[in-house]
Order: C-alpha cells, then sequence, then structure tokens
C-alpha cells in the first residue's frame, strides 16, 4: 500500500471535519470575539442525536441514504436549538462583561451539555450502525494502491458543499452582510438598522448547525460516539482556526485541513522516525532496547493527539494571526 | 459576668477571636477521628484544594488570566516528587527537596507554556491550558514505553511518606492518651503549609507585584502606560500560580501514596476553578470557602442523592458523579450571571465586574 497517499487521503477526510467545526468556532469569535467552548459539546450532541435515529431505524429496512438523512435531520435542529439557548442564556446577559465572564460560562456550558449528554446516553460508546457497505476505490491500478472508500468520499463532498453554501451565505445574502457588518462594528451595524441581537443568535445557530453536521460526519468515520468526543475534537478545531487566523472564514477551512493533513501523517511518519531501531542507527543507547521491542517508538501514533496542540503553540509563537488572518492578536 | 457585646471593638478581641478559631483547627482532627479516619482524609483533600485554590486565585483572581488545565502543574509536582521519592527508581530524596524541585518543574513548564501565549489575549491562554492539561495526561499515559519513566496508566505506587524532624508522616504513633494516625499528622502538615500560603498570599495582594496584577487585570493598556512591565507580570502570575500547583501536587504524591494519570482529568481542573469562581475571585478568604465548600459537595452528595434514589426509586438512576459535574458547572455559569465577584467578593474585583464596560 502506498502509505503516503492513504496517509493523505486519511488527512484530508479528517481535515474536512476539522475545517467544518471551525468554521464554527471562527463565525463566532469574528462576530463577538468569544471561544465558543461549548461548540465541540454541540459537535457531540449532533453526533449523539444522529446515531440514536440511525440505530432506531436500523432494523426498519429503509434505504441507507434515507437512514443517514433521518438522522441528520435530527441532530441539525437539536444542535440548533442548543447553540440558540447557550447564547440567548449563557453569553447574551455577558456580552459588555469583562472578558473573563463569558470564558467562564463557556466552559461552565461546556461541562454541563457533556453531563448531561452523560445523562441521557450513559457512559457507553455507541456503535455506528452497520447500515452502509464499505466500498473502497483504489487510486490506482494495482491491489495494493492507495483507497478512498464511499464514506471519505461522501464527507469530503459534503463538507465542500457546506462550505461552499456557507460562503454564498456570508457573503450574498441580505443576513450575510448583516453578519459582517456586526462583524467589524456592532455599535454602527446597529445605528444602521441591523438586529445585532438576530444576527449574534443567527451566527449561533448556523455554526451549530454545522457542528451537528460535521459530528455526523465524525461519527460515521470513526464509527463510534461517546459523550466525551466533543472536547479534543473542539481543541483541534480551535487550533485548526488558530492555525488559518481566526474570524477568518477561508482561514478556518485551510487550517482545517491542513490539521487533518497534519495529524494523518503525523501518526504515520513520526512513529517510524523515532522508531528504536531507526534512532540506532544514529545515536548510542537504543541497541539493547532495539533488540527488546523493535516494533516500539518513542513517540508512536499514541501521541497523535499531541500534534495539535503542538501546532497551536507554534502558530502563537511564530504566526499569531493565522496564515490567513489580518486581526492583530493582543487586540484589547 | 461580662457581656459578650463589650467585648466587641475590644483590643484583645481580635487576639481572643484567633486564639479560638487555633484551638478549634487544632482540635478539628481529633473531632473528625471520632467519626472515623476517613473524614480526616476528606479534610487532608479539602486542604489540598485549598492550596490549589489559592495557587489558582493568583492566576485568574489577581491577574485575571483564565488558567484551564491548572491540574497540570499539580500533576507535575505531583509526577516529581513520585519519580524521586519511591521503589519506582529507587531513588528516596527527602522532601524537602523534593517539593522545591516540584515547584520548579511546575514552574518552568508555567514559563514554557505562558511566554508565548500571555503576549497575546487572555482567550488564547484559556485556550492553550486546556490542551496543556490534556496533554500532559497524554504524556503520562504513554511515557512508559520504551522508556518506562511514569509507569503509564498503572501509576506509581509505594511514594514515601514524608520524614519531619524523626517523625515518620506514614505510620500512627500514640502521645499518652492522644493517637495521632497518619491522617492527623498530614492535617497538621498541610494545615502549616496551608498557613504559609495564606501569609504569601496576603503579603503578595498588597505589595507591588499584586498592585501591579490588580492594573493588569482592570486594563491592561493603561497599567501598560503607568509602566508596567505587563507581560513579565503576568508571567510571573502564571509562573507563580503554577509553582503552588507544584507544591500541592508534592503533598498530594506523599499523603495518597499512589498516582496515576487518572486523579489529573480535566475534571479535577474544572473544580478548582469552579472553587475560585465560586468564593470569589481574587478574594483570598472567599477562595478558601469556596474551596472548602466545593470539596465537601462529593462527600454531601453520597451520602444524601445515593440513598434518596435508592428510596424512591429502589435503584440509584443519576450517579453522585455526575451531578456534582453539573452542579459545578451551573454553579460557573450561574456565579457569572448573577454573582460575578462570588459569595465574598473582594471588593475591587466586586466594582470591576459588575460595572459594565461600554461595547
Amino acid at each position: 500500500v502506498d502509505i503516503f497517499l492513504q496517509q493523505v487521503v486519511n488527512g484530508l477526510t479528517l481535515g474536512c471535519v476539522y475545517a467544518v467545526v471551525a468554521l464554527g468556532y471562527t463565525m463566532v469569535y469574528g462576530i463577538i470575539q468569544l471561544i465558543n467552548f461549548a461548540h465541540g459539546e454541540v459537535v457531540m450532541i449532533g453526533c449523539m442525536v444522529a446515531f440514536s435515529v440511525m440505530v432506531a431505524l436500523a432494523g426498519s429496512g429503509l434505504p441507507p441514504m434515507v437512514i443517514v438523512g433521518a438522522g441528520v435531520a435530527a441532530a441539525v435542529p437539536v444542535c440548533m436549538a442548543v447553540g440558540y439557548i447557550v447564547e440567548r442564556i449563557a453569553y447574551r446577559p455577558l456580552r459588555n462583561a469583562p472578558r473573563l465572564a463569558p470564558l467562564i460560562t463557556a466552559i461552565g456550558v461546556s461541562i454541563i451539555l457533556q453531563h448531561l449528554a452523560l445523562l441521557v446516553w450513559s457512559r457507553n460508546f455507541i456503535a455506528f450502525p452497520q447500515i452502509i457497505e464499505l466500498r473502497l476505490y483504489h487510486l490506482g491500478t494495482s491491489e495494493h494502491a492507495a483507497a478512498i472508500s464511499n464514506v471519505q468520499i461522501a464527507i469530503i463532498l459534503a463538507s465542500v458543499a457546506m462550505m461552499a453554501g456557507l460562503l454564498w451565505l456570508v457573503h450574498r445574502t441580505k443576513i450575510g452582510i448583516a453578519m459582517r457588518a456586526t462583524s467589524q462594528n456592532p455599535l454602527v451595524a446597529g445605528l444602521m438598522g441591523v438586529d445585532i441581537n438576530r444576527v449574534i443568535s443567527f451566527t449561533f445557530v448556523v455554526g451549530a448547525a454545522l457542528g451537528a453536521m460535521a459530528g455526523v460526519m465524525v461519527g460515521t468515520y470513526y464509527g463510534i460516539a461517546h459523550y466525551q468526543m466533543g472536547f479534543l475534537l473542539g481543541l483541534k478545531a480551535f487550533s485548526a482556526a488558530v492555525l488559518g487566523g481566526i474570524g477568518n472564514l477561508a482561514g478556518a477551512v485551510l487550517g482545517g485541513i491542513l490539521m487533518g493533513l497534519i495529524e494523518a501523517l503525523g501518526a504515520g511518519y513520526i512513529g517510524d522516525f523515532t522508531n528504536v531501531c531507526f534512532l540506532d542507527q544514529f545515536l548510542p543507547g537504543f541497541t539493547e532496547i532495539c533488540e527488546a521491542s523493535p516494533e516500539s517508538s518513542l513517540f508512536g501514533s499514541n501521541y497523535k493527539d499531541v500534534y495539535a496542540f503542538i501546532v497551536l503553540i507554534l502558530v502563537l509563537v511564530f504566526r499569531p494571526q493565522g496564515l490567513l488572518g489580518e486581526r492583530v492578536g493582543d487586540r484589547a | 459576668m461580662t457581656h459578650l457585646s463589650t467585648l466587641k471593638g475590644h483590643p484583645a478581641a481580635k487576639w481572643i477571636g484567633l486564639a479560638m478559631i487555633a484551638a478549634a483547627l487544632i482540635a478539628l482532627p481529633f473531632v473528625l477521628a471520632m467519626a472515623g479516619t476517613a473524614w480526616v482524609r476528606i479534610t487532608n483533600l479539602a486542604i489540598l484544594f485549598v492550596l490549589l485554590s489559592l495557587g489558582l486565585n493568583i492566576v485568574v483572581g489577581f491577574a485575571g488570566l483564565l488558567d484551564l488545565g491548572y491540574i497540570a502543574f499539580y500533576a507535575v509536582g505531583a509526577y516529581v516528587y513520585a519519580l524521586l521519592a519511591s521503589p519506582h527508581f529507587n531513588i528516596h530524596l527527602p522532601w524537602w527537596v523534593i517539593i522545591p524541585m516540584g515547584a520548579a518543574v511546575a514552574c518552568f513548564f508555567g514559563v514554557l507554556l505562558g511566554a508565548p501565549t500571555l503576549k497575546l489575549r487572555g482567550d488564547y491562554l484559556a485556550i492553550v491550558t486546556l490542551g496543556f492539561g490534556e496533554i500532559i495526561r497524554i504524556f503520562l499515559n504513554n511515557l512508559s514505553d520504551p522508556f518506562n519513566l511514569t509507569n503509564g496508566p498503572k501509576g506509581i505506587s509505594t511514594i514515601d511518606p514524608i520524614r519531619f524532624l524523626g517523625i515518620d508522616f506514614g505510620i500512627t504513633t500514640r502521645l499518652g492518651p492522644l493517637v495521632f494516625s497518619e491522617a492527623i499528622k498530614y492535617y497538621y502538615f498541610l494545615l502549616a503549609v496551608v498557613l504559609i500560603v495564606i501569609v504569601v498570599n496576603l503579603r503578595l495582594q498588597n505589595s507591588r507585584i499584586g498592585r501591579a496584577w490588580e492594573a493588569i487585570r482592570e486594563d491592561e493598556l493603561a497599567a501598560r502606560s503607568m509602566g508596567i512591565n505587563t507581560r513579565n507580570m503576568k508571567l510571573l502570575a502564571f509562573a507563580m500560580g503554577a509553582s503552588f500547583g507544584g507544591v500541592a501536587g508534592g503533598m498530594f504524591s506523599s499523603i495518597q501514596g499512589f498516582i496515576s494519570p487518572e486523579s489529573f482529568i480535566l475534571t479535577e481542573s474544572v473544580m478548582v476553578l469552579s472553587m475560585v469562581v465560586l468564593g470569589g475571585m481574587g478574594n483570598i478568604w472567599g477562595v478558601i470557602l469556596g474551596a472548602i465548600l466545593l470539596s465537601f459537595v462529593p462527600e454531601v452528595l453520597r451520602y444524601t442523592v445515593e440513598p434518596l434514589q435508592r428510596m424512591l426509586f429502589g435503584r440509584s438512576i443519576i450517579d453522585p458523579e455526575v451531578i456534582r459535574m453539573l452542579l459545578f458547572g451551573v454553579a460557573m455559569v450561574g456565579m457569572m450571571l448573577f454573582r460575578p465577584a462570588g459569595l465574598l467578593p473582594s471588593p475591587v474585583r466586586k466594582r470591576e465586574l459588575t460595572v459594565t464596560a461600554p461595547p
């Protein structure tokens, strides 16, 4: 198997999911300069709701596309409602409070959502029902060429469609103009007749809807859902948004895809480069370990969750405004 | 007999009050021990949480920086102690060497993490610390192969207890009728440490540094134009909070005798943060109150919610752990919405958090 190409395919798929989640962070940040810590939880709730519906319908004999569609159709409105309620209760009253206050409520809301999900769905993992037959399409003629599955293709196509839809919404519709105006200057936008509260609510709701879709995609990709899945996913997606330049939609997409590639390639290659037998060729002291356990590496794929964080730190050190961002990092 | 109210305002009143509090604190473990040694242990953990909350209060309360991975520094301190005083590497250094080392290592990590992020907006610090808390746990879980540094998820056991002035904190001694169990000994040790930390905190708050932190918290731009090196001051707060966390971690290691990465999950960071928020950010007494209240919440829930559910439904439906976490979340949101300065607000903080800035 062509490992490099395979990892690129996997990374691209994962990156599309990160990009969609990152869009949710970046939209909210762009408009009210708040890190919505609860966004990862919204993604998790989307995934759990969709999975519950799909599990319930799995035995009904309906065609797979209808079942998946029903899951999405259930998850999106639930997440939109969650996004709206969270903004209304936890963030709106604190819009003019000192910066620390909404950050603390954000983490509080995240904890509440996570544990409510725990109450509803218990601690157990929910498995994706076996309704879709996995098909592999080889990218080449030989049996061993890298392959892309139908699920991966669907994820990539759906993400691209959502990104295009969002761009259209923000740049071509009236509410999109209102969103951009609010993000530039809420006070002046208000004076121009924009209903700020409605626009901000709308932003949260759209972000949550994207989150729900992302939840379904990530759940389908890994085949499993859990009440804690939102935390790391959210952290990675936020790092992706920072990498691309927070507040910038194109940046979130770019950052998400890069983050997916970094994670996939990092998991694939850093393990090889830090393999004890590989290191033995250059450094002293690894001979014994190499003989004892030739398979082990210093940083194997069990560290894959660390890379996003390292990228975040590096971006903050060297280019705090992100790849495409123009905002200065330390606006008071 | 003099009426008690005439004592009010009397110069001796303050000292009498202090003496009474001191006597109560000294007698407390023996009273608790009558109800069972478990209660002394719970109290010890509560004091550890007071220590942690006071450390986090420097970061969140004094300097106004949100640290969501505070428990990582606690973990660092705990693992430094465990590695240097256990059969794991067969190193047995005395505690007065390791606890400062733990503080120093935690401080180093604090600087490492704070240096790139503190020049940016506070939000970045929040997310970076959140990530760091998780990363530390991943490393602790995985650094067992190919070199066995942390022993992975199995954790490190039989950690040395503290030995101090010839007193071994790991065994029970009898002094006449008084039985000093290990928990009681640790109680006094922790009490001494916490008193030192409180004094340090009180002195810090009114020092030049403390006032600089306050100025930064209120208005960073104004503080900078007054000649305060804001980045270094924030870094100092962050590093200082981290080293307090490291000290608490070392104590935790020696008290428990066993640590594993499971003790240092995000939940714990959230718990310490809720203590600080509930009690009143920036107010030392408020934070202590918050820490004590929330430390006993799990115990109270265990003795009320579980039996209540069994009585009503015949089985336990909602795990008390879940209720506890929901309570922490609600406490954080509710406090921010309705009483942002905490149960015992510091006067400055109250003014600052209730006056809304123009949009």
